[in-house]
């Protein structure tokens, strides 16, 4: 059997699909999730490297930070189905719509094609009475994944972008602590595929393209505009890209899922989605309300031209539990990120 | 009709017939197997923890409504979040028709438990604290439900959070009784909400005892009719360690009943001493915001029948001592900012039959430099009716602690 799976994996690697049987719809919509997550054969080899017929690599312009692991998307739409387009929120995706996610480290972030290691592959599953989240922890021998749903630690090592050695106490989350993210109003909703965070280019084996004319063409999305035409979200990292947006989407990513007024944060009104236009709800001079030792003895959320006054990026800055923000999904401090939002802070005109 | 109602009152019945304990022990692996727990649980379900002491490095959180979880009583079943890693809380509710009772939970990093959104939400007989004291380290709020409806929280004690022991925020229809609040910053603060009865507890060694606060820039605004009554709110007089930038770090140490903003508050029956700021403060939220449909003014408030001991001895808050010698040395046990006028406010009215009261006569909200004091035995004749008794739902009224 192992030896099968080797040559099956040989021969995806030549590039030669074997006929492999398609994706496994029932198990998908199974009301008991599969043990395993080869039951799905969302991927045709063990080691969930080569996607199986209708499972669709994606990007998106802005993620959210998650302690530097690597993560490959992709999405499964069943047979005959297409996810039908909106402006505004995550798109509207048919039953039986699965979102895949593998998180993942490469041994040295300078060589990132090389000794990759998957740690988890996360499923949010559209069924008949809405999503559902589980979550797959890979095996030492990267060749079987096994649903976790009370959580785990794994002790992550590897080499950042600068060469120096890092340590992570990396998360598994329970199912709960899924929807504590993914939640809209007490509801599990997807949160990456905004049409606004799809409207960028792709590399496909066939070259790049924008996702959302792809998907379009494909027949996996329906009433698409123009993609010019539609909203995008700025790339964070992209310096081209003006300042302001670049924060805005790094907020709308990494705060906006709780920080909305239908998310576990609600009660904070500190609302963070691109959309939200209203300075205080944005931070802008407002007071916390239950920041406890998470305002590092200051006054408001964001200080208009001093970033060292404000309790957005204190909370950013500080790996502590209790501190952190966001409260779950990292333990390293995103120093990428961090600069951008004090530049973005240090910008901004002081309130007179 | 009264048949279907038989039929669904038997249907209802058959399902909690089926309902059954999960039984989680202390040891190695906790953390998984009591999140397993609480995943696995089914409505009506119980899951009891074991008497012995749970280490967590993780939050543990609950999202299946109808769930009781049960410790073996505090001090028997612990759980402690001394090694915790992440998360906000040690245990986050999300459900309805909730009952967490019968353990110890200790030193969270941040709150310790957290009920968000929650319908029916009772806290029972449960020992929430930070075992090092009063920390600005420890987390913020011992027991925290917020934005929920049905909130029940009898013969709970909290000890050393950095904001408030026992805190409702933005939420309906609460009742907090039987409790004890002690070296918190504030003891038990009911801020955003709406109908609330607090009587029965005690509060003290907090910086400030019982609090009744509304605060701009948040989803559910307006707080009112919020009842404290037969509390004893004595000897306040932990240092304020709140973190600077908390509401809570603005409360002076030895403050008895603070009531800022908000809206038809009763305070009676109670009995408030030992308290160096003072016994009761009635104050204008001064703070800059930006929110057109906030009232800063504490407005329909009632202070009445306390029993007043020695307070205001050496009152914290700023322009204390200047005050005390403006009036002669001492500063009167009930204080009231004063302020009457804001845009848009209707009629702010007070009936203060304990004192002597002194009224600041502020112009407006923190003008402290432009105070007036007068001081007078009692002061206002308002007729305010007192709100209702909170009535929570049957089921949960019947829990006992």
């Amino acid at each position: 059997m192992k030896r099968l799976a080797a040559i099956l994996a040989a021969a995806v690697l030549l590039g030669a699909t074997p006929q492999a049987p398609p994706v496994a719809l029932d198990a998908l919509l199974a009301e008991t999730p599969a043990p395993t997550l080869d039951a799905y054969r969302l991927f045709v080899d063990a080691g969930a490297r080569s996607p199986n017929g209708r499972v669709t690599p994606y990007g998106l312009n802005t993620p959210l930070f998650s302690d530097y692991a690597e993560k490959f998307r992709f999405v499964f739409l069943p047979p005959g189905k297409a996810a039908a387009y909106t402006a505004a929120g995550a798109l509207d995706f048919p039953v039986g719509t699965t979102l895949v996610k593998t998180f993942a480290y490469p041994a040295d972030f300078r060589r990132p094609g090389e000794k990759v290691r998957f740690l988890e592959t996360r499923l949010l599953v559209r069924k008949a009475d809405g999503w559902t989240a589980l979550a797959y922890v890979w095996n030492d021998d990267q060749t079987v994944a096994t649903l976790k749903r009370a959580g785990t630690r794994l002790d992550v090592s590897f080499i950042d972008a600068a060469g120096r050695a890092r340590q992570v106490d990396y998360a598994v989350p329970n199912v709960n602590q899924c929807k504590d993210c993914h939640a809209v109003a007490g509801e599990i909703a997807p949160l990456g595929p905004k049409a606004r965070n799809l409207n960028g280019a792709f590399a496909y084996a066939s070259g790049p393209e924008n996702q959302l004319a792809r998907w379009s063409r494909m027949g996996m999305l329906t009433g698409v505009p123009n993609p010019t035409k539609a909203p995008r979200t700025a790339v964070w990292d992209d310096v081209v890209e003006p300042l302001a947006a670049r924060a805005d989407a790094y907020l709308d990513a990494n705060c906006a899922h709780c920080h909305n007024a239908r998310g576990m944060a609600s009660n904070s009104g500190l609302f963070l989605e691109v959309e939200e236009t209203r300075p205080a709800a944005r931070g802008i001079g407002k007071r916390p309300v239950a920041a406890g030792r998470g305002s590092g003895g200051l006054e408001v959320s964001i200080a208009p031209g001093d970033p060292a006054a404000s309790i957005l990026l204190h909370r950013m800055r500080s790996d502590e539990p209790g501190v952190m923000m966001p409260e779950l999904g990292r333990s390293l401090v995103h120093d990428e990120g961090v600069a951008l939002i004090a530049q973005y802070i240090a910008g901004l005109e002081p309130a007179r | 009709m009264r048949t279907l109602a038989i039929t669904l009152a038997a249907l209802l019945a058959a399902g909690t017939a089926h309902a059954k304990t999960l039984a989680v022990g202390p040891g190695a692996n906790a953390q998984e197997r009591v999140q397993t727990a609480l995943i696995d649980a089914k409505p009506g379900d119980v899951i009891e923890l074991a008497a012995g002491r749970y280490e967590f490095t993780d939050g543990l959180s609950l999202d299946i409504d109808g769930v009781t979880v049960k410790g073996a009583g505090p001090g028997a079943t612990i759980l402690s979040f001394a090694g915790q890693k992440g998360a906000g809380e040690g245990l986050l509710v999300t459900s309805d028709r909730v009952t967490v009772r019968d353990f110890s939970l200790q030193d969270t990093k941040g709150d310790g438990i957290k009920a968000k959104g929650s319908d029916q939400i009772s806290f029972l007989n449960l020992v929430v604290e930070w075992t090092g004291g009063p920390k600005e380290t420890n987390g913020a709020y011992g027991v925290y439900p917020v934005s929920s409806t049905n909130v029940l929280i009898d013969k709970v004690t909290v000890r050393g959070a950095s904001d408030a022991g026992i805190y409702v925020g933005q939420s309906k229809n609460i009742v907090v009784r039987n409790s004890t609040a002690e070296f918190n910053v504030a003891g038990i603060e009911i801020e955003n909400s709406m109908n609330a009865d607090v009587y029965d507890n005690v509060a003290t060694r907090n910086a400030g005892g019982i609090l009744v606060f509304d605060l701009p820039n948040l989803p559910q605004m307006g707080g009112h009719s919020t009842r404290i009554f037969r509390n004893r709110v004595v000897d306040n007089d932990t240092p304020n360690f709140a973190p600077k930038g908390n509401i809570v770090a603005n409360v002076p140490t030895g403050t008895g009943v603070m009531l800022m903003a908000n809206k038809n508050v009763h305070v009676f029956d109670n009995e408030i001493d030992g308290n160096a700021s003072a016994a009761v403060i009635l104050i204008a939220y001064s703070q800059t915001f930006d929110d057109k449909t906030y009232n800063p003014l504490p407005r329909d408030i009632v202070v009445r029948n306390n029993r007043l001991g020695r307070n205001a001895w050496a009152p914290a808050f700023t322009g204390g001592a200047i005050l005390a010698k403006a009036l002669g040395g001492t500063v009167p046990p009930v204080i009231w900012d004063g302020v009457v006028a804001w845009p848009g406010s209707e009629a702010v009215r007070v009936r203060l039959s304990d004192g002597p009261v002194v009224n600041l006569n502020l112009p407006k909200p923190g003008a402290m430099m432009e105070a007036n004091p007068k001081i007078s035995p009692t002061l206002g004749e308002a007729v305010i009716e007192e709100p209702k008794p909170v009535v929570l739902p049957s089921d949960q009224d019947k829990l006992i602690p």
